[in-house]
C-alpha cells in the first residue's frame, strides 16, 4: 500500500515554500531586495562602502562590514518589543558571518558597508530569509564578491526529517537547524542548531539544508537577472 | 603584535602542532570547584587552561511566561568583565558577551535536561525562576566551553531555596533539594586554522582562526546525543569539515562530562 507523506500545509517533505525575490525596491539605499518565503518576508538596504563613522571603526586594510537585523512590532502574531535585544543582537552578528566571507572587503579599506535587515512579516526562518535579501541588496549595490549565498533551514518533525520548517512545525517542531551556503566553493557559512538528534541524522538535515539553499540560489540569480536584463537589441 | 602571534599560530598548526605543545584533539587542564560562593544557590569557578569563569545560580520566585504557564524560567547571562581582558570594556554585554550566553544557553535548553515543568510551583501564578550568571574573570580564549562548563556545573550544585509563608524565597534558611537536571549537556568548541581543525582554542588560536563551530552535545539513556550547534569566524566550513568537528564533539563530549562525575 502506498502512503502519501504530506506535511501540515500539504508540502512535501523536501520542498520550500514559495519564494518570491525582487532586487531594487528602495530608492534611497544603494542597493536593495525583498525576499519572501512563504509568509516570512524581509526587505534589506545595503549604503557604501562609505565612510566610517565613528572614526574608531575603521580599518586601514579594508572595509568593515555591518549588518544589523531587525524585526518589525508587527511582523509577529503578538506585539514584539520594538528595538534590539539579544535575539537581535545575535542574529545580526551570525548574518554578518554569513555574509562576510563572499565580500572582497579587501578592495575597500577605511570604508563600511552598512547591511540593513528589516523582517515585515514572520513566520520561522527570518535569518535565513534576511540573509537571502541582504546579499541580493548587497549585489544591487555593485559590492563585488565572489558568489552569492543563500539560506534556508531544514528540520525535524516527530521523526521526519523536513526542509523549511514553518507555521506549527516551527513552534511544535523538534528541531530547526538553519544554513547559509555558497555554492561556488561549497561552504557553510551560517549553521545553527536548536532540537535533539544524534550524528547520523544531523548529516542528512545538513544535506537537505543544503538542498533547500541551491534551490534559493537559483531564484536570487534569476532575481538579479530580472533586474539587470540588458535591454533587447534595437 | 597580534599579526605575527597569527602567523606563527597558522605555520605551527600546518604541521598538526600547537603552539601550546598540545595535539589537535586535546583540552588544556580543566580544574572544575564548585560551592566557591555562599551567597548564591549554586556556583562553580572553572579553570580552562589560563581562562578563568565564575558561574552563579540564584533562584528566585517569579511569574511564568503566558505561553509556558506551567514552566519555570531558566536564563543564562555573561559578563565580560573588563579585567578579564585589556579589550573588554565595561557598559551593556557586547554582542560576543550574548552570542557566549545564548549559546550556552541554548544548548542546556534543548537537551531538555531541565525539566521546566518541575519548576512550576503553582500554574499561570508562580514558578522557579533559574538565573545563572556567568563573569568571565580572564581570557584566554574558549568562553563557550568555560562558561558552558561552570553553567553547568554550578546548576548541578545548586540548592533550591525554601520559601516563607508569604511564599517568597526565605534568605535565613539554606535548601537541600537539588535542581533537577539530568544528562549534562556541554558544548565543544572546535577551530579550522588552514587546513586544520582544532578544538579548546586558546586566545591566540582565535584571533588566527578561519572557522569556529560549536557543538551542544549531552547523555540519552547512554547515547551522545546533539542538542546544539553555532559556528563563527569570519571564513566558511566544507561540509566534510562540518561532519568531522560533529563526530570529534561526541567524543570531547564524552570526555568533559567524565570530569563531572
Amino acid at each position: 500500500m502506498e502512503t502519501k507523506l504530506v506535511r501540515l500545509d500539504g508540502r512535501k517533505f523536501d520542498e520550500t515554500r514559495p519564494i518570491v525575490a525582487e532586487v531594487g525596491v528602495l530608492k534611497n539605499a544603494d542597493g536593495s531586495a525583498m525576499f519572501k518565503l512563504g509568509n516570512t518576508t524581509a526587505i534589506a538596504g545595503v549604503f557604501g562602502p562609505r565612510k566610517v563613522y565613528p572614526k574608531h571603526e575603521e580599518e586601514a586594510e579594508r572595509a568593515i562590514l555591518r549588518t544589523k537585523y531587525n524585526m518589525a512590532p508587527f511582523a509577529t502574531s503578538e506585539r514584539n518589543r520594538p528595538g534590539t535585544n539579544r535575539r537581535s543582537t545575535e542574529i545580526s552578528l551570525v548574518t554578518r558571518q554569513a555574509l562576510m566571507p563572499l565580500i572582497f572587503l579587501d578592495e575597500f579599506p577605511k570604508t563600511a558597508i552598512d547591511v540593513h535587515i528589516e523582517v515585515l512579516q514572520a513566520d520561522a526562518s527570518t535569518r535565513c530569509v534576511g540573509i537571502n535579501a541582504a546579499v541580493l541588496a548587497l549585489a544591487d549595490a555593485g559590492v563585488p564578491m565572489k558568489d552569492l549565498v543563500a539560506s534556508c533551514s531544514a528540520g525535524k518533525v516527530g521523526d521526519a526529517v523536513v526542509l523549511d520548517i514553518a507555521g506549527k512545525e516551527d513552534t511544535e517542531g523538534e528541531l530547526d537547524l538553519p544554513v547559509a551556503y555558497y555554492p561556488r566553493k561549497k561552504h557553510v557559512t551560517l549553521l545553527q542548531m536548536d532540537g535533539i538528534t544524534d550524528g547520523k541524522e544531523v548529516k542528512e538535515i545538513i544535506k537537505l539544508a543544503i538542498k533547500g539553499c541551491e534551490k534559493i540560489y537559483e531564484e536570487q540569480k534569476s532575481a538579479l537577472r530580472n533586474k539587470y536584463k540588458l535591454e533587447e537589441a534595437y | 603584535m597580534i599579526e605575527i602571534d597569527s602567523l606563527l599560530v597558522r605555520q605551527v598548526i600546518e604541521n598538526g602542532k600547537r603552539v601550546d605543545g598540545r595535539s589537535l584533539d586535546s583540552y588544556r587542564e580543566i580544574v572544575i570547584e564548585t560551592d566557591v560562593v555562599t551567597s548564591a544557590e549554586g556556583s562553580a569557578r572553572v579553570r580552562l587552561g589560563d581562562t578563568v569563569v565564575l558561574a552563579g545560580v540564584k533562584v528566585d520566585v517569579g511569574t511564568p511566561f503566558a505561553d509556558t504557564p506551567d514552566e519555570g524560567v531558566l536564563m543564562v547571562g555573561v559578563e565580560f568583565v573588563p579585567l578579564a581582558n585589556p579589550d573588554f570594556e565595561s557598559g551593556p554585554p557586547r554582542e560576543e558577551a550574548i552570542e557566549v550566553a545564548r549559546v550556552v544557553d541554548r544548548a542546556i535548553r534543548e537537551s531538555k535536561s531541565i525539566d521546566t515543568k518541575k519548576l512550576c510551583i503553582t500554574p499561570k501564578e508562580k514558578v522557579w525562576m533559574v538565573y545563572v550568571d556567568v563573569d568571565i574573570l580572564d581570557d584566554h580564549g574558549n568562553l563557550i566551553d568555560a562558561t558552558s562548563l561552570a553553567a553547568l556545573a554550578a546548576l548541578r550544585s545548586t540548592k533550591m531555596p525554601v520559601l516563607n509563608e508569604d511564599g517568597r524565597v526565605d534568605h535565613e534558611k539554606k535548601g537541600t533539594e537539588p535542581l533537577p537536571i539530568k544528562g549534562n549537556p556541554l558544548c565543544t568548541t572546535f577551530v579550522k586554522i588552514g587546513d586544520q581543525i582544532a578544538v579548546d582554542p586558546s586566545l591566540s588560536e582565535t584571533r588566527a582562526m578561519d572557522a569556529r563551530l560549536t557543538v551542544g552535545t549531552f547523555e540519552q539513556d547512554g547515547h551522545v546525543k546533539l542538542c546544539s550547534m553555532q559556528k563563527g569566524g569570519p571564513i566558511g566550513l566544507a561540509v566534510e569539515e562540518v561532519e568531522k568537528i560533529i563526530h570529534m564533539a561526541e567524543q570531547k563530549g564524552a570526555e568533559l562530562r567524565k570530569l563531572l562525575k
